[in-house]
């Protein structure tokens, strides 16, 4: 009998927000298609196994072998491809991070399976995306019986938790082979950092900001949101915030619930990484720039003046002044 | 001694604003102005650095494409690679990333068969298609080890590199046994401009062509684009504007509850 595989990656132990999502869509097609739901869980715990059945797996496999902490492409697609090879999954699906696109390839050519990235919705026989940076979509179909999408976060709903809800949880029997790719070490990012690609809101600042002080102001108003930091490549090259909070063309694409752009002009560049965000804030002195014009909500003004006073009534409302 | 590097890129339409034949459901091409794919620009640049490193070291440039899409070749040519290979027909053209990338790596294999590739560099992803996986494929097709998302080649020789790669939340670093794949962002170096000597040598440069009977087989596509269309029209929003920045703050904040965007 053939299956839907989720495939769960942890994240130096950590599980990663956008499983749920990935169960989400795949209990969808599961109960679509009449097929269990089944998910390989790497680099995690018996614990967490449980979690997955929770949230709607019907049998799930895994393994915390040690040598899984970090992220190996060859040895995490051994896993998946050994499952994969037994199960004879429909789908497999992957989150749409570095690690989830490393897989894909290597799943794909290995399974002979058509391969589609940053899937956005799940309907019949199509896999819809983005491609021309979001100024098209497009509706993939495919001619193999095993297809290998990745999931862009935020498109599809988290599977709610149902404690009490029962499946099959085995531990896989794991050895890794040899590989030519070593792991060798880890440098975290500044603590307290939230991934742009994870964030339902997120704050971007541009040459607007003006300068690293500037960015202190949007990195409190982040804070006060719970939202990740975003960047214009020209506040990047200007040096006052690191490249990996680049949003754009150059940079990453992300699709949060809310996004607010603060002295960004929504350079067409700029818009392919983010016109797919579902409510946009501007904020800016000139009314007529492209952000201004194609946001949800335009607040004309000088965000020196502007982004302190939001934060003041934020707080305010939330009963914390 | 030295490397042989192969670096794949292609040749994309420069303007982001295309449409689609209402008829066909595809996207109309023809008539846009096509240049290197801009994240292909520093795979190039990469692999003319470690020419430079390491003495002895060759590029060749690689494409899948038309006869017009030599122009990428010749581009790359100018920016110092040394020999390019353009992969043209009917037969490998139109195909998707599961072909291109096999397409790809016969071309890689059998410029090793001449002399052993060690290293095939690409950018990100292309700014058409947006899937950022040919690398990966490319890779697996030769079983070769990938790591995608570099940002920093630390080291390299004939043998091994240890590369720097960008995840989510933070750098991991990853030794490399070669051949190997290597998928680069654009935070790892800053592209020079084409020489004017560059330009003169690449304009008269060789191009080799290879078509699929050169390759020994068809590639075969495994998912196709039924239909392509504009994105959903975002509606005209709302604008507040004028009144103090404190009364500016309370209408954004009354708005965003109302839109539940709050918590
Ligand atoms: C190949 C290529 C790739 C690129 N990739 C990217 C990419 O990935 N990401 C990206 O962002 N860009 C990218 N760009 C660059 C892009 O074209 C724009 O140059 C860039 O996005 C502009 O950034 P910005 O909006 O911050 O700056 P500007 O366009 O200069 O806009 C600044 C804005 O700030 C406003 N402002 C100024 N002062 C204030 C104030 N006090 N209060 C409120 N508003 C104020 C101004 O009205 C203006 O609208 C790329 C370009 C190329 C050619």
């Amino acid at each position: 009998m053939s299956s839907i595989l989720v495939v769960a990656l942890n994240q130096r132990g950590q599980s990663n927000p956008q499983t749920w999502e990935l169960l989400g869509a795949g209990r969808a097609l599961a109960d679509a298609s009449k097929q269990p739901l089944l998910a390989v869980l790497i680099g995690a715990t018996a614990q967490q196994a449980q979690e997955l059945v929770e949230r709607g797996a019907d049998r799930v496999l895994w393994t915390g072998h040690p040598t899984l902490q970090n992220f190996v492409n060859e040895l995490y697609a051994q896993i998946v491809l050994e499952t994969a090879q037994k199960e004879k999954p429909s789908h497999i699906l992957l989150p749409s991070n570095v690690m989830g696109r490393s897989l894909a390839g290597r799943l794909a050519v290995k399974l002979e399976a058509g391969l589609a990235t940053d899937v956005s919705r799940l309907d019949g026989g199509h896999a819809e995306r983005n491609h021309y940076n979001g100024n098209l979509k497009a509706a993939v179909e495919f001619s193999s019986p095993i297809r290998v999408l990745t999931l862009q976060p935020m498109a599809f709903a988290p599977a709610l938790r149902h404690s009490g809800r029962s499946g099959k949880i085995e531990e896989l029997s794991f050895s890794p082979a040899s590989t030519r790719a070593e792991f060798v070490s880890f440098q975290a990012e500044e603590a307290g950092e939230i991934d742009l690609g994870a964030a339902e809101g997120i704050v971007t600042g541009g040459r607007g900001v003006g300068g690293a002080d500037g960015f202190k102001l949007l990195r409190e108003f982040a804070h006060t949101l719970g939202a990740a930091l975003g960047a214009t490549r020209a506040a990047v090259d200007s040096g006052w915030i690191p490249y990996r909070h680049q949003v754009g063309l150059t940079g990453r694409t992300v699709s949060p619930k809310l996004y607010i752009a603060c002295g960004a002009s929504g350079q067409i560049q700029h818009m392919a990484g983010m016109s797919g965000s579902a409510n946009i804030v501007a904020i800016n002195t000139d009314a007529g720039c492209p952000m201004m014009q194609q946001a949800t909500i335009a607040v004309v003004g000088d965000l020196f003046q502007l982004i302190p006073s939001i934060i003041t009534e934020i707080k305010k409302r939330k009963g914390a002044l | 001694m030295g490397l042989n590097i192969v670096v794949c890129v292609k040749n994309t339409p420069s303007t982001l604003s295309v449409e689609v034949d209402s008829s066909t459901g595809q996207v109309k091409t023809e008539g846009l102005l096509f240049a290197i794919n801009p994240l292909d620009e520093y795979a190039v640049e990469e692999a003319v650095r470690i020419k430079e490193r390491v003495p002895g070291s060759t590029v060749t440039v690689l494409t899948l494409g038309s006869e017009a899409d030599q122009a990428v070749l010749r581009e790359a040519l100018s920016r110092g690679c040394d020999s390019a290979v353009l992969l043209t027909g009917p037969e490998l053209l139109g195909g998707d990333t599961y072909a291109t990338s096999q397409a790809l790596a016969a071309a890689i294999r059998k410029l090793s068969g001449q002399k052993p590739v060690h290293l095939a560099l690409f950018g990100k992803n292309t700014n058409d298609g947006n899937s950022g996986v040919v690398a990966g494929q490319t890779a697996a097709w030769l079983d070769w080890p990938c790591v995608i998302s570099v940002k920093k080649i630390e080291s390299i020789d004939e043998s091994a590199a240890l590369v720097w790669r960008m995840m989510e939340d933070g750098i991991d670093k990853i030794k490399l046994q070669l051949p190997a794949a290597i998928g680069t962002i654009k935070e790892i170096n800053e592209p020079r401009l084409p020489s004017l000597r560059g330009k003169m040598a690449a304009k008269k440069a060789a191009i080799t062509k290879w078509t699929a009977a050169d390759l020994g087989f068809k590639p075969e596509s495994k998912a196709r684009i039924a239909r392509s269309s504009p994105p959903p029209h975002r509606p005209a929003g709302q604008r507040l504007e004028g009144g103090t920045p404190e009364e500016l703050a309370r209408r954004l904040v009354d708005a965003l509850l109302e839109r539940k965007l709050l918590s």
